[in-house]
């Protein structure tokens, strides 16, 4: 035998006899006893967690992806669509009685809208022969039936062309009735024509235009690659106004202005007869957008739903498996002192902490998948930190439920039972 | 005459069955301060219900038990756990030591479930830890895993973290039975020098050498216990 340290009674020693008081645990020790329950078998705790660890990072990849392509297709919404208007026009009561309702200034009368950025009308021509030649006689440099479109200089504006050569009319073409046309680049192959630098013409009928503009890609109305464009006063003037198809206004806006010009452009075309007109605006981004991540929202939140019970089965099931295996420390504890509550605030904080270790991993893991694929798609990454903050959380009340009952279980086990094991 | 310790009064243990048995016909007993006492009898004879129901592992289906004069029979479950835990100390023959805790904190694991007056932070736990190990000649084992000890450093720390908390009573059951013989002899010598220093010890045990060591003999067969007369 050894001596004692200095304070310390030596064993043997009864301590003073004193009223009985209940056991207590302290959450500290608790939590303490709970984190080397957990770290003393790391391998065990590991697999363990591993339910939750993917239950909860599908879930935060799942909400930051959703987020993320919420985000990716508002921008790209808002850049091309929610800048586009265009109004029809119906002619009112009687449109066979006016063909055309957009008065000759419409481009003008329009542009003047606040957020307008160009304006401008069209319509299909038609013609008895559409056939499109580059020589006045001959099949060779023929392009077959080829659509002819009328359009004002602000379409072209509007419509932002990408021209492979030459340039596209404007207003003094237009004022001026001049003939001349914007072709797109595989007519002009089919009509041989390679370069405007002979001033090549195309022949619509009997009638010549100067080409002098080859567009090979536009950002809006894309039937201008397909078509003949020419002015369209110079087209009201040689075949008339518009039979059959009706004209269009295509209006390019500032972002955030499409509803509320869309809104006034009737007026302000025909403030007498709005009614001749029928504005088409965008539709609203955000009615899009939640349509278009609603349903993958759902799928992969049931997904993520799956994973996290199947993660939870796995914690309770391991904790179980646990209680059964320590049956002995169970038996010892309690002869230790400790209550059935204890036992049970021991085995909830264990498969509580290996919830929260799950949770916080899983979090990291769906952080990282999001950054991952974002950065593969060339995207701006969005993630709710509110999402970041309470999916550890859910980690640890699915390990708090998945240990209810091997907890309830271990705290039921008769300490004079657990210590013949 | 000390106090007494344990007191049966006419303590007996029924199991319902079917077909119901009772493990401990009523009896009479009472085993006091200072005293070592141990309980032999054949294997299946009501040893190990009688170290239940003195240890407050069990209750009795009849009788009264008197612990440090208290009768548990009137205490909560809550009470009766704590009392457990503060006047008796335990000593298994399979050690019941934790695999993955130190045997320091083996020891300190017995300071945890105090009443919230008594109870001490974590380096108190292992400054008392360590020096109940060293009064067990275990001072520098007192890092080391149960893995890594042998079977009579186990049953020194076992014996170790029994008395940390300075019980009334070490209830010891079978505690050389998994030990060589000269390892059994060293616990039964330490055994004896706690008794010597005052400690009540009851030791259950089929082994009549062990048995003979003790000042007083209590036989249990078929579940009558009865005094044995001093050879």
């Amino acid at each position: 035998m050894r001596g004692t340290t200095k304070g310390i009674p030596r064993l043997g020693r009864r301590a003073p006899r004193g009223p009985v008081e209940p056991s207590r645990l302290p959450l500290r020790e608790l939590v303490s006893e709970a984190l080397a329950g957990v770290l003393q078998r790391p391998a065990r705790s590991a697999l363990t967690a591993l339910g939750t660890v993917l239950g909860v990072g599908t879930l935060v990849a799942v909400l930051g992806l959703a987020a993320t392509a919420s985000a990716q297709i508002d921008s790209r919404f808002s850049v091309l669509s929610a800048t586009e208007v265009t109004v029809e026009d119906t002619g009112g009561a009687r449109p066979d009685l006016t063909p055309l309702s957009f008065p000759a200034d419409a481009d003008a009368r329009v542009e003047r809208l606040h957020g307008v950025e160009a304006a401008g009308v069209s319509w299909p021509v038609r013609l008895d022969d559409p056939t499109v030649r580059s020589s006045p006689v001959g099949d060779a440099a023929a392009g077959g039936a080829v659509p002819v479109l009328a359009a004002s200089a602000g379409v072209l504006a509007a419509a932002q062309p990408h021209l492979a050569q030459g340039r596209v009319f404007d207003r003094w073409h237009e004022a001026t009735g001049q003939r001349v046309a914007v072709i797109g680049s595989a007519l002009a192959a089919r009509l041989g024509i390679t370069t405007l630098d002979t001033a090549p013409a195309v022949f619509i009928g009997q009638h010549a235009f100067t080409v002098i503009g080859i567009v090979d890609g536009v950002r809006r109305k894309s039937d201008l690659l397909l078509s003949v464009t020419v002015p369209s006063s110079t087209a009201e003037r040689l075949w008339g106004a518009p039979t059959g198809d009706r004209a269009t206004m295509l209006i390019s806006t500032r972002i955030g202005a499409a509803r509320q010009v869309a809104a006034e452009a009737a007026v302000a075309l025909d403030p007498a007869h709005p009614e001749n007109f029928k504005p088409v605006p965008p539709p609203d981004p955000r009615t899009l957008r939640s349509g278009v991540t609603s349903d993958l929202d759902q799928l992969f939140l049931l997904l993520a739903g799956i994973c996290l019970a199947i993660g939870s089965v796995g914690i309770a099931n391991t904790t179980l498996v646990a209680v059964l295996e320590r049956t002995g420390e169970i038996g010892l504890r309690r002869a230790l002192g400790a209550r059935g509550r204890h036992i049970t605030g021991q085995f909830l904080a264990e498969s509580a902490t290996l919830g929260l270790l799950g949770g916080l991993v899983g979090t990291s893991l769906g952080v990282l998948t999001v950054l991952a694929v974002v950065l593969a798609r060339d995207w701006t990454p969005v993630v709710d930190p509110a999402t970041v903050l309470a999916a550890p959380a859910l980690g640890l009340v699915t390990g708090l439920v998945a240990g209810l009952y091997p907890a309830w279980r271990a705290a039921r086990i008769e300490p004079a039972e657990a210590l013949r094991r | 005459m000390t106090a007494p310790v344990i007191e049966f009064r006419g303590v007996a243990l029924d199991y319902p069955g079917p077909p119901p048995v009772t493990a401990l016909k009523p009896c009479d007993l009472e085993i006091r301060q200072g005293e070592y006492v141990t309980v032999v009898g054949p294997s299946g004879s009501g040893k190990s219900t009688f170290l239940n129901l003195a240890g407050l592992l069990d209750l009795p289906s009849r009788g009264r038990y008197l612990l440090d004069g208290i009768d548990t029979a009137e205490l909560a479950d809550g009470a009766r756990t704590a009392l457990r835990g503060r006047r008796i100390g335990f000593v298994f023959q399979s050690f019941h030591l934790l695999p993955h805790r130190s045997a320091a904190e083996n020891v300190a694991l017995a300071m945890l479930y105090a009443p919230a007056q008594g109870h001490l932070g974590a380096a108190d736990r292992r400054a008392r830890a360590e020096a109940a190990l060293a009064e067990v000649g275990l001072a520098h084992r007192a890092g080391a895993l149960p893995s890594r000890m042998s079977g009579g450093e186990r049953q020194r720390v076992a014996i170790a973290r029994a008395l940390v908390n300075r019980p009334s009573l070490l209830l010891c059951d079978e505690p050389t039975g998994n030990l060589d013989s000269a390892t059994a002899e060293s616990v039964l010598a330490l055994l004896e020098t706690l008794h010597a220093g005052g400690l009540t010890i009851v030791l259950i045990t089929h082994d009549q050498q062990v048995a003979a060591r003790a000042g007083r003999t209590v036989l249990i067969r078929d579940g009558v216990l009865r005094e044995v007369a001093a050879v």
